[in-house]
Parts: structure tokens; sequence; C-alpha cells
């Protein structure tokens, strides 16, 4: 459905300004490769400058790379970027273009810019609104709208206009648990009934371990991983995580948890460990037991999440995907 | 047995399959004059949510300008070129000015990839975008040019010309502003140069030219809006010359044409990086 081989974008190098520090060239995309199958939910995850939207923004034709193919449906998009847009429906991170329209003109108006006649273009809309539950925000302007409300009229205008590839920038991002039921549902019928394909750009861990069918994980432009959620969870099922938090401060003169403090994560009075499931269990005897449990305040024992994966695959400087 | 071929059965799967491997068909794509229909009519209702306070700003400052000036010129060929002006002021305002603005915001935040994954013209969304700004300044201008001519007892006989002036004046000031928005590499500098623009067409429009020095006569005949400005002053006189009247307003129309084709290529460049 989508393959993308070798694809390779640089940015050049800035150079300083007073007030402004230079910027050495970046490679936001290294040598990618992938391939999306048609009717499945493909999550690039990564956290922020892993070069996520420099490779949508490829795929979407937004922008030229340096070198590498991209083949989306038989068509070549590097080569014919304006056909990207006769294939898929992209949602972007940006509203501002339909900010100040009411819901239903956004909806309408991006449908008839998709090529639907006005009367179809009127259908669509009433059908897309009412599916999503925004029949009654429809005479509202979108800059009136609340942060979830607002993305989720987007995600209606990227609906209205068929097309079998969706391409969906955190479109779930400020939304209620309602109208992220909305949008799942809404992908799913599509899915179900059209065979339609998903790449979701995702900052949310439990969000793409609970939607996605196969997920890439992004590193400083390169895909470290490809494999479905819980594939990529089976190379670091040798180790669960272990989180102590102390009530005050660590009791480091009980010598069992003084032995662990240079394998623990520090955050304030939380600890947190990755370990071997036996190692966890003496750990977790010696904390509840003995000495160190009076200084013990809560303790959690969790199997790895995509989170634990991305850390375990080396990901950029240990930092973890998301800002708890 | 059925004598119906297998073709043509409800269902019948076999051209599909024949074709699996082959590049899908692709979606239609948005022709111009529907695309631009579109974009012009949600362009006009979000200048209508938005913009409303900004036309009276800029229809207050008009007829202020006018009711200065009414102290400094004694009627004639000066007030002519006062009401002309302040009446095409209202132009340059909103098509030159906002729409630099306009475009300028929406290349920097992103805005632009919404149009550009759509398949859309880029003439359809600059023409669109232009005439809806355009057409936004017709109630601001008539109320401005019909104040002016009571004010200074010009005749209102020919202001029906107000119907070309517009569109036209408008095609320049807003292909050039929609170019300025989509070039600016930030967009403060497209602010600031809407801004100028607009300056500009206030300082030289409206003061009348006799009164200026050579140099700026050359600055004043190289700004589009002069020509719409001077079109509508030739038409209050007693027997306007309608053949430069009619020349006035194809320097406006070819202004226009280049403008606005510059800002499509300036579209193009800006939306595929």
């Amino acid at each position: 459905m989508c393959a993308v081989r070798g694809l390779t974008k640089t940015y050049p190098p800035v150079r300083g300004r007073r007030g402004v520090p230079a910027t050495p060239e970046v490679r936001a995309t290294d040598d990618v490769r992938l391939d999306i199958r048609r009717g499945e939910i493909f999550g690039l995850l990564g956290p922020n400058g892993a070069g996520k939207t420099t490779l949508v923004r490829q795929l979407t034709g937004l922008m030229r790379p340096d070198h590498g193919s991209v083949e989306i449906l038989g068509h070549d998009i590097v080569r014919h970027p304006e056909r990207a847009a006769r294939i898929l429906a992209y949602l972007g991170q940006e509203s501002t273009a339909l900010d100040e329209l009411t819901v239903s003109l956004a909806a309408e108006t991006t449908g008839r810019l998709r090529g639907l006649e006005a009367a179809e273009a009127r259908a669509e809309r009433d059908a897309v609104l009412e599916e999503l539950g925004l029949t009654s925000l429809a005479g509202r302007a979108l800059r009136k709208l609340s942060g979830g409300q607002r993305r989720l009229a987007c995600f209606a205008a990227a609906l209205v206009g068929e097309r079998p590839l969706l391409v969906l920038d955190e479109p779930t991002s400020g939304m209620d648990p309602v109208a992220r039921r909305a949008v799942w549902s809404a992908v799913d019928r599509r899915r179900a009934e059209r065979g339609t394909t998903v790449l979701l750009v995702t900052h949310n861990v439990i969000e793409a371990e609970t939607v996605l069918d196969r997920v890439a994980v992004l590193d400083r432009g390169r895909v470290i991983a490809c494999d479905t959620p819980t594939g990529l969870k089976e190379q670091v099922a040798g180790e669960v995580r272990v989180d102590l938090v102390w009530r005050e401060a660590a009791p480091l003169h009980v010598p069992e948890v003084a032995a662990l403090q240079d394998r623990a994560v520090e955050s304030g009075r939380r600890w947190t460990l990755r370990l071997a499931p036996e190692e966890a269990r003496t750990v977790v005897a010696t904390v509840t037991g003995g000495a160190a449990f009076a200084a013990l305040d809560d303790f959690t024992l969790t199997t790895p999440s995509l989170e634990d994966v991305y850390l375990a695959l080396g990901g950029a400087a240990q930092q973890g995907l998301v800002k708890a | 047995m059925s004598v119906v071929p297998v073709e043509v059965l409800p269902g019948s799967t076999l051209a599909v399959e024949g074709t699996v491997r082959e590049a899908a068909e692709l979606g239609p794509r948005a022709r111009l004059w529907p695309a631009l229909v579109a974009v012009y009519r949600a362009q006009l209702s979000r200048a209508r949510v938005a913009r409303i306070p900004l036309l009276f700003v800029a229809t207050f400052q008009s007829v202020g300008i006018m009711i200065l000036m009414r102290g400094v010129v004694d009627g004639g060929a000066e007030a002519q070129a006062v009401v002309a002006g302040s009446s095409v002021l209202v132009v340059a305002f909103v098509a030159l000015n906002l729409l630099a603005q306009y475009f300028g915001q929406l290349r920097a935040s992103g805005g632009l990839d919404h149009y550009a994954t759509l398949p859309v013209p880029p003439a359809a969304v600059v023409l669109g975008a232009a005439g809806a700004y355009a057409s936004f300044t017709v109630p601001g201008t008539v109320v401005t040019a019909v104040f002016g001519c009571v004010l200074f007892g010009l005749p209102l006989t020919h202001l029906w010309v107000l119907l070309a002036v517009i569109p036209l004046a408008g095609a320049a000031l807003a292909g050039l502003g929609a170019a300025l928005g989509l070039l600016a590499p930030r967009p403060e500098l497209a602010t600031l140069l809407g801004q100028l623009g607009m300056s500009a067409a206030l300082l030289l429009g409206v003061l009348p030219a006799e009164r200026m020095p050579e140099v700026v006569r050359l600055a004043r005949d190289l700004l589009p809006s002069t020509y719409g400005v001077e079109a509508l002053a030739r038409t209050f006189g007693p027997d306007p010359d309608w053949a430069l009247v009619l020349g006035d307003l194809a320097v406006c129309g070819g202004v226009g044409v280049v403008s606005l084709a510059v800002a499509t290529w300036a579209y193009r460049r800006a939306a595929v990086r």
C-alpha cells in the first residue's frame, strides 16, 4: 500500500545571528524504510524532534526528500507530489486555515476542495458531523471551541471526501474520552467498510498500545524498531519495572537499598528500576519487610510498556517518549 | 443455466482483480471554478466574522482624513483627488494590508498545509482569498465615496464607476498583498510590508499630486492604487474623459493579472518546500 525506501532529508546548518545560536546540519530522516499494509493502523512513535513530522511531510508530498522513494498505492509521490492530495487525507497539527470558519463550513469547504460536487459535499458533511456527534456545534466557529472539540472538527474535515489513506498527526490530542472514542470508532468503521489505511503519528503510548496494528519507533531520524506493539514488548519481556516511592528520603542506611541506588532513576521521592523478574521479587521482599519498610510510602510492579521498549532500544538520551 | 456473462453480474470482481497490482485510481481533482467559489465563500464568511471591526476602522479612517482635508483643500481637482484617494484607501487597507497579514500568518503557522494537501489548483486559493477580501471592501468604499461627494459637493452621477474600480483596484492590491504575504520570510515582515503599502497608498493617493516633488510623483506612478484613484477622480469632473478612465482601469487590471500570477507562484513555492 505504502512503501518507503531509503528516505533521507537533511536540513542545512543555520548560521547563528545575534541572539540566535547557530544550529548544525540536522539529518531529520535518515535512510527510512517502511512498508505499510492496506487496512492497517500504522503508528509512528518517537519523542519530539525524532523526525516524525518530517517523515509525514515527505509522505504527503509537502516536502521533497533528498534521496529515497515513496510509493503509495502504486504512485511515485517523490516524482508526483501533487498526486498525494488525491490519495490521502492529512490531518496536521495546525488548524489556522479553518479556525475562523464554522464547523459546518470547514467540513463542507474541505469536501469541495477535495473535488466533491456541492450536493455531495453537503451530504457527506452532514453524515460526518452526525457520526462524530458534532451536529450541535455545526454553527459555531472553530476558534470559539475548546481544543479537543476543535481537533474533532478538523478530524471531521479530514473525513469529508473519502480517501483510502488517512494520515493523522496526533489526532486525539486534547480530546476527552468521548471524543477519542468517536475518532477511533469512525476510523474502525472506515477500515471495516472500505479497507481504509491509517498512518498515525502519536506521542500517546497508551493509545498507541491499544489502537495500533504495527508501530515504527523513530529516534533521531532512524527507524530503530518496527513490529506489532506486543512484538516490541516481547523484546524487553525479560524486564519488569519497579517503582518505589519513599516517605521522605531513601533509607540508605539499609545496605540492600544502598546497593540499588546506582541502578535507580531518581525523580524526587520516586525510584524507578528496571529489573529481571527474579531480582524484582527480591527487591520487593526487601523493601516490604525489615528496616526499609518504615521509609516506604508506595511501590508498584509493572510489565513493560512501549515506553520501556523505547528506552531499552536506546532511545535518545534515555529521556523517554513522553513527558509524564 | 444463466446466459448472463459473468462480467455484467452485480458484484463481479473480475475487473478489479485485474488491476490490483496497477496504480490505484486517484481521487477526483477539484476544478478551478468550484474550488475558487468554495474558497471565496469560506473566506468571505471568515471576513464577516472576524474583520467587520477592521472594516469600520478603515472607513472611519478615510472619512476622518476627508474631514481633515476639508480645511486644506478648496474644491476643484484637489477635492476630487482627496475623495477618490480616500475611497481607494479602504480597498488598500483591506485588500493589501489585511491580506498580506493573513497569508503571512497562514504560511508561518503551517496553515498552508491544509490547502496543499487538498487537490485544489493554487490559483483557486489565491484568487478566492483575494476576491473575498476585495468584495469585503465594497460597503466601506461606497460609504466613503458617497460621504466624500456630499462633503465636498461633488456630483454622485458617475459613482457607478466604483463597480469597475473596486474589482480592478482590488485585484491589483489584493494580488500585491497576497504576494507580499507569501514571499515574506517572516510573518512580522509580511505585516510590516502590508502596513507600508497601505501607508504609501494613503500618502501618495490622498494628497493632491500637484503639490509633490518629482521623486514622490514617480513613486506615485509606480503604485497600482494610483490608477484606481485617478480613474475615480476623473469621473467627478463635469465632462469626464472616458478614454483616460478606461486607460487607468486597464493599468489596474494589468497589474492585477501580473500580481495575482506572482502570488499564485509564491503560493506554490510556499506550499511545497
